[in-house]
């Protein structure tokens, strides 16, 4: 036990003194932030930019202030030039291009022959934009045309907004599923990314132990097994740690820059851009009060502490499966043919859970793959903000426990012959001996 | 103590029921062509590997899983952390041994000024030079003052001045009390250091006892002799006829005639003496007893 304590101290330190890992625990998050901020500021840097379309309208159907409304676009009116003076002057200007509505009898006529002349292609917001309006309005004249009365079609809409309750009479709001997907993702993510990460770095730990064969010194003072746990409890102490450190990075950089740069946190609202504002205030008066509530009552503790537990068990099952191919190899390019099979799990889950659980969070595929031990840490964690019986997330657990005591004691036995065996071209038959030793 | 050790790999037979008694207090020579099972008989008393069938006694116990904390390894492929400082790492593995963290320290201290190596106690190994992380890699394993060392190829990569700090080491450690098991395809060190030796061929043990009394099983009875005299080839003829001669080489001053005598079973050295004194004079004089060398060569083609 001692032992065990002093070999985890040991690998412990050897990972956070190492200076890349302060490097990257420190910039991560500044550089993460940075990333994110700098997409946001461009984004919203090219919605707000403006373009220019002339536009020659032969049909006569087309106002000066039809075109008004939209933000994005502004259009010049080229129709008493004509249109081939016209496609002469856009073609050399700076104007995004030539919107042309020829003279029909027919309205339809008319939408089918629109045209639009650019030199280069046109974005697909400013073409999606121009369609729309010019949809309205020659939908409006058609309606004159049919004789339907505008006003009353007006009154005629309804507008329906759904509200939820479970059969406790819990309401719920709608955005709280987009919160809940994101927790559920994020752990997910995060589950995978850890794994990955920290896996390898056992797994290299132990091939420098093969190689510069301090290994020989060390296996006559301590049993392989004591030497394969403390190497993967000491890495995941120094995850963790580099863990926590981005969290608190990363909260004090958020709360700092919403201040500095007043990010609107409103603004990033899904869904909201097809409602009229005043629609959009009533919503979100409504809804934030239940958002609010819903936060509240999230099952917060609980999620955190499975969490945990899937963290552990999960990281637990596949370092020792790293271990045990850093101990099959002797240096890291031998280690290529096995990382795919150790990914693709991983992979797996995160697809999946991205897929099925934010349609079908309690369907066949999402709980079949909650229950398979190399999936379960991930897709389990994405279906829990959704509620998951008790029974479902025990049995899950039990499995993984039971696997990952199983993987553990066969890695261990592939560690204990691999660390000495130099040379050898390994191959699964290979491995197989080496656990019936 | 080791007893009918047999260990398999797969279908390889690695040591076929190998049984060696190294006494206390003594420096005992484990010899044997490459691949003949030393290693994996080392490994077994390391428990580093665990035997197929055998037993192994440790100071009249059997081996014990703590009975790690009396011994001490040196193996003859070195290494240690390279980007761990030294002194850190030293105290690591000695508390791996069992010492307790102000012991190795105190310890340490103390042969790393012996072995003068004290000013590189912060530096990481893969900043020493070869010769000084052997140095630091010797201190690691005798650092517990353990009962049993076992060092496989100790000379290897030393300087001659290295090299003879390292024997007298072992000689201290040896008049310590320790009990040493010595490794090596260097026979002037055996010759030098080891009391009993034991040869492993094939899986097999084929030699094993007290060296003296392994050479004088190997002995001949033959005698190297320098004889001056002023006809050399009539005295050859005439020796050739009453005894097994042979050329000789030797390095010597004179022009003398050199020869290898070897004498029949009832024949004694002092015999020889009388008869040469009266045919030449005797310029040198030696007994030819085997190497081990000789012993290690003759022995495995034997059983080849």
């Amino acid at each position: 036990m001692n032992k065990l304590k002093l070999i985890i101290q040991r690998e412990f330190l050897a990972k956070v003194r190492n200076r890349t890992f302060i490097v990257m625990t420190f910039l991560s998050p500044i550089l993460m932030i940075g990333m994110i901020a700098l997409v946001a500021l461009l984004t919203k840097s090219s919605i707000e930019k403006t373009s220019t379309v002339a536009f020659v309208d032969d049909s006569g159907l087309f106002h000066g202030d039809d075109f008004g409304k939209d933000k994005s676009i502004v259009f010049e009116d080229l129709t008493e030039i004509g249109l081939e003076k016209a496609k002469i002057i856009v073609k050399e200007s700076s104007h995004e291009g030539l919107l042309y509505i020829p003279s029909k009898q027919d309205l339809d006529e008319i939408a089918y022959n629109i045209q639009f002349f650019s030199e280069e292609s046109p974005s697909m917001i400013t073409i999606s934009t121009l369609e729309s309006l010019l949809d309205k309005k020659l939908e409006n004249e058609k309606m004159k045309q049919l004789g339907i009365d505008l006003v009353k079609l007006e009154k005629s809409k309804v507008n329906i907004d759904i509200r939820m309750s479970n059969f406790s009479g819990i309401k719920s709001s709608k955005l709280i599923n987009g919160i809940k997907i994101g927790i559920g993702m994020g752990a997910g993510y995060l589950i995978m990314m850890f794994i990955i990460i920290y896996g390898a770095m056992v797994m290299r730990s132990v091939i420098e132990e093969k190689t510069s064969r301090i290994i020989e010194v060390i296996i006559s003072s301590v049993k392989p097994f004591q030497l394969m746990l403390g190497k993967i409890f000491g890495t995941a102490l120094a995850g963790l740690t580099q863990f926590v450190v981005w969290g608190l990075l990363m909260a004090l950089i958020f709360i700092g820059s919403s201040y500095f740069f007043g990010v609107d946190l409103n603004n990033s609202g899904v869904g909201m851009q097809q409602m009229g504002a005043e629609q959009m205030n009533q919503l979100a008066q409504n809804e934030t009060q239940l958002l609010f509530d819903e936060l509240m009552n999230l099952p917060l503790i609980s999620t955190f502490v499975f969490f945990i537990l899937y963290f552990l068990l999960g990281y637990l099952l596949y370092s020792s499966l790293y271990a045990a191919i850093g101990a099959a190899v002797d240096n890291e390019t031998d280690t290529q043919q096995f990382m795919l099979p150790i990914m693709l799990p991983l992979m797996l889950g995160v697809y999946i859970g991205f897929a099925t659980v934010i349609n079908d969070p309690h369907g066949t595929i999402a709980t079949v793959f909650s229950m398979i031990p190399f999936t379960s840490p991930i897709v389990m964690l994405m279906r829990i903000p959704f509620g998951v019986p008790w029974w479902q997330i025990l049995i899950s657990l039990t499995l993984l426990l039971l696997t990952f005591l199983g993987i553990v004691w066969i890695a261990a036995k592939v560690y204990r012959v691999g660390i000495l065996m130099y040379g050898k071209k390994i191959s699964y038959k290979e491995l197989m001996k080496w656990v019936r030793y | 103590m080791a007893e009918n050790i047999v260990k398999n790999f797969g279908s390889f037979k690695a040591l076929n029921k190998v049984s060696l008694e190294v006494p206390k207090g003594s420096i005992f020579g484990l010899l044997g062509p490459n691949g003949a099972g030393k290693t994996t008989f080392i490994r077994i008393i390391n428990q580093i590997t665990m035997p197929d069938e055998g037993q192994v006694y440790f100071d009249g116990k059997p081996l014990a899983p703590n009975d790690v904390h009396f011994i001490g390894y040196l193996p003859e492929e070195r290494g240690l952390y390279k980007r761990m400082k030294i002194g850190e790492q030293a105290l690591y593995l000695a508390q791996l041994k069992g010492l307790s963290k102000q012991d190795a320290k105190m310890k340490l201290k103390f042969w790393f000024e012996k072995f003068e190596i004290t000013p590189w106690w912060n530096k990481k190994v893969e900043e020493l030079s070869k010769g000084m992380a052997q140095k630091l890699q010797f201190i690691i394993t005798v650092l517990h003052e353990p009962k049993l060392l076992i060092f496989d190829e100790p000379f290897s990569g030393f300087d001659p001045i290295n090299a003879n700090l390292i024997k007298d080491e072992i000689i201290n450690l040896k008049n310590q009390g320790a009990s040493i098991i010595f490794s090596t395809h260097r026979m002037e060190s055996v010759e030098e250091l080891c009391e009993y030796i034991a040869l492993i061929h094939k899986a097999n043990k084929v030699l094993d006892g007290k060296l003296i009394d392994i050479k004088k099983q190997y002995k001949t009875n033959t005698f190297e002799v320098g004889l001056s005299t002023a006809d050399k080839s009539a005295l050859k003829m005439e020796l050739k006829e009453r005894f097994d001669v042979s050329p000789a080489s030797f390095k010597s001053l004179d022009d003398d005639l050199k020869l290898n005598i070897r004498l029949a079973k009832d024949h004694t050295s002092s015999d020889l003496i009388k008869y040469l004194n009266s045919k030449s004079s005797i310029t040198h004089y030696k007994e030819v007893i085997p190497s081990v060398n000789d012993i290690f060569i003759q022995t495995v083609n034997r059983n080849s």
